[in-house]
């Protein structure tokens, strides 16, 4: 073989000489190059969890004001976002003096959730999942989890959203 | 009793130390896999504090396995020569 052929061998690119075309020009990876691959991996799979922190919305989360206390009549509801515009909730007055609010995801398949105030209880009408509307637990059906419930604080005549639950229970805002 | 001698040139023990390496690289990168995968269905299911935690053990498994190719690269070299 000339010099001019083994410099225009060395000039070839790894991946043409790894992955070649025809069988018999193929070669095996390297144990360098192969503990390379597993380092590269290794920095997907943290690159990864780093944007799952990055999508990890702030622990201390927004007071947004949700209604006026006289808003809703009893057994009245209001459909509201929180905390962001992507996460609907639910604001439920279940008597004359207590309101919840919870996300309207059903836990199960993210179906939305109604509040069937026949029977005061939030249902979900995909498969049949039921939640208590006094704390948001799983009363019938497959949902797995409580609905995340949205923490209510009363300032002056308003109900002002706080933070969100994801355990569910917790107290009801009350007057 | 240390053997030496042609039966363990330096070559076959570096690629014995790189082949034990490798094993450990792949054992950490399975455990960041594993970590990656529950720290996204904790996610997904709405349990955002699980984020913090499997980001700074992922970033020590990641230091793990970087130190281990640094190992294996100096072990490559001492071997060759």
């Amino acid at each position: 073989m000339s010099g001019e052929q083994e410099r225009e061998q060395e000039r070839e690119p790894l991946w043409r000489e790894e992955v070649s075309i025809f069988a018999a020009d193929e070669s095996y990876v390297g144990r360098r190059q192969f503990a390379k691959f597993l380092v590269l991996t290794s920095l997907g799979m943290f690159a990864g969890n780093l944007w799952l922190l990055a999508k990890s919305p702030a622990p201390r989360l927004p007071a947004v004001p949700v209604a006026r206390l006289e808003e809703l009549p009893v057994g009245g509801v209001k459909a509201f976002s929180y905390p962001g515009p992507n996460d609907p909730c639910l604001l439920v007055r279940y008597a004359s003096d207590r309101w919840a609010a919870y996300s309207q995801k059903c836990t199960h398949l993210s179906c939305a959730v109604y509040y069937a105030a026949e029977s005061r209880r939030l249902a979900c009408p995909c498969h049949h999942g039921f939640f208590a509307v006094e704390d948001g637990r799983v009363l019938q059906g497959p949902p797995p989890r409580p609905l995340p419930r949205i923490a209510l604080e009363r300032r002056g005549d308003r109900l002002v959203a706080v933070g969100v639950d994801l355990q569910g229970g917790g107290d009801e805002a009350r007057t | 009793m240390r053997r030496q001698g042609p039966l363990y040139p330096p070559q076959r023990r570096a690629l014995t130390a790189i082949d034990g390496a490798i094993a450990l690289l792949a054992v950490l990168l399975i455990v960041q896999i594993w970590l990656l995968t529950a720290a996204l269905e904790g996610f997904l299911a709405g349990h955002y504090r699980v984020a913090l935690p499997a980001a700074v053990i992922s970033g020590v498994l990641f230091a793990g396995c970087w130190g281990l190719y640094r190992l294996i690269h100096g072990l490559d070299r001492r071997g060759r020569r």
